[in-house]
């Protein structure tokens, strides 16, 4: 069997010998044109004039269109229709599209592009979440309210109250690769584009959309991204819609990729979030109430925000048992980049929020944090035991008594049974092996004597949602064949940006097979053999993918067999395919020869597979339902040290324990976990986007912000799989791994949190904000020794 | 346009209308049909455009976005697609890459893969250091680090060896000599330029007083690929050996004005190591190898780091127009914000400080450890005898419109007794010497507040006690 096995990315070689080719990379035709925005230099007003004499006459240049140059309205929005590919009389946010240069190289299309002159009516520009507050500015007619029970009279009985407030900034991609798509004119007014995108079928449907053709008429291609981390979910739309209208204005070919710089200014990050809470504890340190008020920074166009803050919302409990809860959430729309998909997808966000809690509860009671997030988990599920029994229960909290109604305190905040949960078992495995006790006390005794450096530790867990909440995005296709000499192609509608997933999905496929993997082919995702693909998104890649092409795979299979099992009178089920061959007893046939064999008896040896996720049910306004299949779990552990002169910082150690199910590929949910651990450090540590007063992102290349470098990694770093498997029937019993490791970068913020408290007599809450830049804790760590003084 | 000439992948190439400011990047994607080098950011942040060059001075590995043609003339380029051995194999470092599961998007790979055979070609084996300058959005690093460590244990492959010797370079290039070959010094009077000596730079400057001298095009590099500017008369001024190198005398150290931040690190360790410190992060290794102290001092940055180093030791600048050369306090340099002491058609031939018992102290605090611009930069030289302080001079980046002295600071200090109480005398009088920016680097609230505890952080260093986070060993 080919599942399970810790092989290299299916594209390794090719990426180490530079031969793994990108958007950018792809041969162009001669003549192919190359594309950039003009943008607006303002945030928010209304166009008066443009001036683009100069830009028409810069050299290169072979037209240059503004909004009322297009065929028809040209829309990028993946939700709403309300982000015109050009700025139609009014711009909202410093950095929009205003106008689209075709000139005959990239460098000239970008030097004309600043050529453009654009009078404005400036209007106030609403920047900040206090602004939105202020102006009423949001999305939606009013917040989201998700509630149960009566949070206010709860917290009104409890022992302790605990309130505050936590900033946490966004988060810019930074994918290596830079947005790209490169449009082929075909006959007949087709359309063939090459995309970085994660969702090939939104792109070929905003293109149809935008040159006013069926989608039969435009093909989709995408054989891998340099990144994409949510970035490229909707985010690469307008660059493949523009290069659609160019080339079929032109006639040629056209091109276009984002400077880094543009990338920044042009495209959403994670939305930046306040969130205000209130909690009310009994004396043992039991949340018995609680309220949560959810600000998200949406930006000017509503993207994909609104499920964004569902999602912050789902994951406001995160791995804690909530008995009475409110959960208002407000979705601001402001006039910057609009914010959009990133890796968790506002999990993270939510999360964070609660984790804070567990932080400021544990420090105003003077509890070892460990010890009240325990405390506060939802109870074990029983463990499956590997003789298919059932062990006892395990660190199941004793019900409380007034709920019996909440299932034993299983019940999330939004109705759904925590079937799976193991983190009693995980915390408890990771606290003993990074020795979290004694390590603890060792810092203790390391800060008394230490007037300088301080360090912090913290532990924390993770529990996250899989599946996409819109529940009819969880489907997938694939598409299979066998040629005649036992070769196999392999599509379905999942993208690689780097997780592994074709080669995950390969690895099943070849093991439906009996085959090495080197008799399957990977292919480009194309939307002309898989149609209606959802976006690699939301984790789901190989859960949904690898069961559509299981799907397909095995209904080729069983043809192969049927053929194989008449041949030799008897039972399919007799049919073995192992080791490269396919056997009935006293008979092996090579798996080629059985697949021609299939063929002369005019078979079809092509299939396709379809899968969609079970048990779902979701009504996203009344906050109830099942959104998720499971969840996946991990909990990690990290150590800071801290400057108290300078606020300067680094993680010393860290050790994760994640839960990857049955993992299908080891070595890639390492790879995931130890890059999505560093991604949420960076999140919260180092990565600092700052807007200026007029709306201008500040911070927009590399030079300016900071994603963790080489030596940012943690100096020790240990990383293990939790040994066990899904719950509930997914491929081979894996579990999805894209987002649940960034969340785990949680714990250096807990830490460091940890460590300015060290500064301080123990009154005063660190409250630390996100990103825990120098900055930001030398000014926290100044507020502690005023409590020492 | 100049005629230049090198080898790329092994093949002489040689280009007779080599634009100055077209980008070894954007010749390899787009007239050499070689896209394994990427564009990450363009502006050599990243490392995704890493490549490996080699000449008479060694191999190091180079950001091609910001790296303009005819710097590389005479030397041999090497990109990604160059790396297997002539049968096939691969790379000790490609090798391990795949086996360590070095790789996930694949986007940022070429780069690591050429900066860690540079530095596996080099012995160079503190990977924290040397692949600062490259970034990796999907794995974290630390299979990365793994593949980097197991593939140290390889011996260099012979025919690497070999094609990045010096002779070899030259043999291979000897074929393109002639006019503009490599054999042949290019034209030193043009308004693209190649001077080799201090003198034909001297002439060229009085020929062209506002030209551009490029060293290393570290900076100026992003003039044009981010500012996209034009360069106007260029002179590329990195092969001038006289202007290179760092000599210590008995009473001095001399620093010449094209000698690269790599070549400085060393040559100072020995004399002043916190100073060497403060250049291993500045900017990273592929910057390092690149841009040169001259620049680093010339453009006026106020956020250079070099300049504050250098003024705590007291340095002086040498300048030259023609034949006349002059003397300044470096800190009499910097006029204002963009603005220098220096006339037209003069350049810097270099800078030199006393020889001194090492007491400096070099602070650079920003929002990464590596491959970051200084929020503020703070550099201490503060000597002390029989408990009392008897000289200072404190020198700052990034809390004014240009590198500047921290002059009450120094009188506060001078003359009393090196306690905490004089320290804490002392701090007033940064507020008295700066008035710091906000910007997005730092508000101008933390600028003070850091840079007055860094004189706390050098006296509790003094006494011993533990400050840089950097040292703590988990």
């Amino acid at each position: 069997m080919s599942v399970h096995k810790p092989l290299p990315h299916d594209a390794a070689r090719l990426h180490v010998t530079g031969q793994a080719r990108y958007v950018d990379d792809i041969p162009a035709p001669a003549g192919t044109l190359h594309l950039a925005f003009g943008l607006s230099g303002i945030a928010h007003g209304d166009i008066r004039a443009i001036d683009l004499e100069a830009v028409r006459a810069a050299p290169g240049v072979v037209a240059v269109l503004t909004a009322d140059d297009l065929p028809r309205p040209a829309d990028c929005s993946p939700s709403n229709h309300d982000e015109p590919l050009l700025a139609e009389g009014t711009v909202q946010y410093l950095g929009q599209p205003v106008f689209l240069v075709i000139a005959d190289s990239h460098l000239r299309a970008r030097k004309a592009a600043r050529l453009g002159r654009i009078d404005y009516d400036r209007k106030p520009a609403i920047l900040s979440i206090d602004d939105a507050i202020a102006a009423d500015s949001r999305f939606e007619d009013g917040p989201r309210i998700w509630a149960r029970g009566d949070a206010t009279k709860a917290i009104a009985r409890a022992t302790h109250v605990i309130d505050g407030v936590i900033e946490m900034g966004g988060q810019e991609h930074f994918y290596l690769e830079g947005q790209a798509a490169m449009a082929l004119p075909q006959e007949g007014g087709d359309m063939i584009v090459q995309s970085s995108t994660q969702h090939p079928t939104e792109i070929q449907h905003k293109v149809a959309d935008a040159l006013g053709v069926p989608m039969h008429a435009v093909r989709i291609e995408v054989r891998r991204m340099g990144g994409g981390f949510g970035g490229k979910e909707s985010q690469g739309n307008a660059l493949a819609i523009a290069c659609a209208l160019a080339a079929h204005l032109t006639g040629r070919a056209c091109k276009m990729r984002y400077d880094r710089d543009d990338d920044f200014m042009i495209t959403g990050k994670r939305h930046d979030f306040r969130i205000a809470y209130r909690a009310g504890v009994d004396a043992a340190g039991r949340i018995q109430g609680i309220e949560f008020v959810q600000y998200a920074r949406c930006g000017w166009a509503q993207d994909l925000s609104l499920p964004v803050a569902d999602r912050a919302m789902l994951h406001a409990d995160n791995a804690y048992f909530l008995p009475e809860v409110r959960i208002e959430s407000h979705r601001l729309r402001t006039n910057t980049q609009s914010a959009t998909a990133f890796r968790g997808f506002g999990g993270p966000q939510g999360m964070l929020g609660i984790e804070r809690v567990m932080d400021h509860i544990a420090h105003a009671m003077r509890m070892d944090p460990l010890d009240l997030r325990r405390m506060n988990y939802y109870p074990e599920c029983a463990a499956e035991r590997s003789d298919g029994g059932l062990s006892a229960p395990h660190g199941l909290r004793p019900p409380p008594e007034d709920i019996s109604g909440q299932k034993m305190g299983r019940e999330t905040p939004y109705g759904m049974v925590v079937e799976d949960f193991i983190l009693h078992a995980m915390t408890e495995k990771l606290e003993a092996a990074c020795d979290y006790r004694a390590r603890r006390a060792a810092i203790a005794a390391w800060n008394a004597q230490s007037p300088v450096l301080k360090r912090g530790i913290a532990l924390t867990p993770v529990k996250f949602g899989i599946s996409f909440t819109l529940t009819h995005l969880n489907q997938a296709g694939a598409l299979v064949h066998v040629y005649q000499d036992g070769s196999i192609h392999l599509n379905h509608g999942g993208t690689e940006m780097g997780q592994g997933l074709f080669q995950k999905v390969a690895q099943v496929a070849a093991g439906v097979f009996g085959l090495d993997l080197g008799a399957v082919k990977i292919t480009a995702t194309d939307t002309a053999k898989v149609p209606n693909t959802s976006a690699t998104a939301a984790s789901s890649g190989s859960d949904l993918n690898g069961m559509a092409v299981r799907v397909a795979c095995e209904t080729l299979r069983d043809r192969i067999a049927g053929v194989i099992a008449e041949r030799h009178q008897c039972p399919a089920g007799q049919v073995v395919f192992a080791e490269g061959k396919v056997s009935v007893p006293g008979y092996d046939y090579g798996f080629a020869e059985a697949a021609a064999l299939t063929y002369a008896a005019r078979v079809s040896l092509s299939a396709t597979g379809y899968y969609r996720t079970p048990k779902l049910e979701w009504d996203r306004i009344a906050g109830k339902g099942r959104p998720f299949f499971y969840f996946a779990y991990g909990v990690a552990c990290s150590e800071v040290v801290v400057d108290t002169l300078t606020g300067e910082n680094r993680i010393l150690r860290t050790d994760i324990v994640h839960d990857c199910g049955k993992s299908l590929n080891p070595a890639l949910d390492t790879g995931q976990i130890e890059g999505g651990f560093v991604q949420g450090a960076g999140w919260l540590t180092t990565e600092e986007l700052v807007w200026d007063d007029d709306g201008r992102l500040r911070t927009h290349a590399p030079s300016t912000y900071k994603i963790p470098a080489f030596g940012d990694r943690p100096r020790a770093f240990n990383v293990m799989l939790w040994d066990g498997q899904n719950r509930e029937e997914t491929i081979h019993r894996s579990k999805a791994v894209g987002e649940p490791p960034f969340m785990l970068g949680i714990s250096v913020l807990m830490a460091l949190s940890d460590a300015v408290a060290a500064c301080g007599d123990g009154s005063l809450y660190p409250a630390l904000d996100a990103p825990a830049t120098p900055e930001r804790l030398l000014a926290a760590i100044a507020r502690q020794k005023e409590t020492a003084r | 346009m100049t005629d230049i000439a090198f080898l790329i992948n092994g093949h002489p190439v040689r280009l007779t209308d080599a634009a100055p400011t077209t980008t070894l990047l954007d010749w390899l994607r787009e007239s050499r049909a070689l896209p394994g080098t990427k564009e990450g950011c363009n502006e050599g942040d990243c490392g995704a455009c890493t490549v490996m060059v080699s000449d008479d001075r060694g191999t190091r590995a180079l950001n091609a976005c910001i790296l303009f043609l005819p710097q590389l003339h005479g030397k041999a380029v090497r990109t990604v697609e160059g790396l297997e051995a002539p049968d096939g194999s691969l790379h000790p470092v490609q090798q391990a890459m795949i086996e360590q599961h070095g790789s996930q998007c694949g986007f940022c790979t070429p780069g690591f893969i050429m900066a860690m055979a540079t530095n596996h070609l080099n012995g160079e084996t503190d990977h924290d250091t040397a692949l600062a300058g490259n970034l990796c959005r999907c794995t974290g690093y630390a299979p990365i680090l793994r593949a980097a460590q197991r593939a140290a244990d390889q011996p260099v492959p012979d025919w690497l060896r070999r094609e990045t010797d010096p002779g070899f370079v030259r043999s291979r290039l000897s074929p393109v000599a002639g006019p503009g070959g490599a054999s042949t010094p290019p034209p030193a009077d043009t308004d693209v330029a190649l001077p080799q000596t201090a003198d034909a730079l001297a002439e060229w400057c009085l020929r062209y007083p506002e030209g551009r001298l490029v060293a290393g095009a570290t900076d100026v590099g992003l003039w044009v690929t981010k500012q996209l500017r034009t360069l106007g008369p260029v002179a590329f001024i990195a092969g001038i050996d006289a202007l290179r190198g760092v000599s210590v005398g008995d009473t001095e150290i001399h620093i010449g004005a094209t000698t690269t931040l790599a070549e400085l690190m060393p040559a100072i360790a020995p004399h002043h190591p916190d100073f060497a410190e403060l250049i291993r992060r500045y900017g990273s290794a592929q910057v390092r190898a690149a841009a040169t102290i001259g620049g680093n001092i010339a453009n006026g940055s106020p956020i250079g780091d070099g300049p504050p180093a250098l003024i705590a030791l007291g340095a002086v600048l040498h300048l030259r127009r023609g034949d006349d050369r002059r003397r300044l306090a470096l800190e009499d340099f910097f006029l204002d914000y963009g603005k220098q002491d220096r006339l037209p058609g003069e350049f810097v031939e270099g800078v030199s400080f006393p020889r001194q018992p090492d007491r400096l102290k070099c602070y650079k605090l920003s929002k990464r450890f590596d491959q970051d611009i200084s929020a503020l930069c703070g550099c201490f030289n503060i000597t002390v005898q029989d408990g009392h302080v008897t000289g200072a001079r404190i020198a700052f980046g990034g809390m004014a419109g240009i590198p500047a002295r921290a002059r009450p600071v120094e009188a506060a200090l001078v003359g009393q007794p090196w306690t905490a109480e004089t320290v804490a005398a002392a701090i007033p009088a940064f507020a008295e010497s700066f008035t710091p920016l906000s910007d997005m680097r730092a508000s101008s609230r933390y600028r003070l507040d850091a840079a007055s505890n860094l004189l706390w952080r050098y006296f509790h260093e003094d006494r011993g006690i533990p400050t840089r986070v950097l040292e703590v060993e988990p």
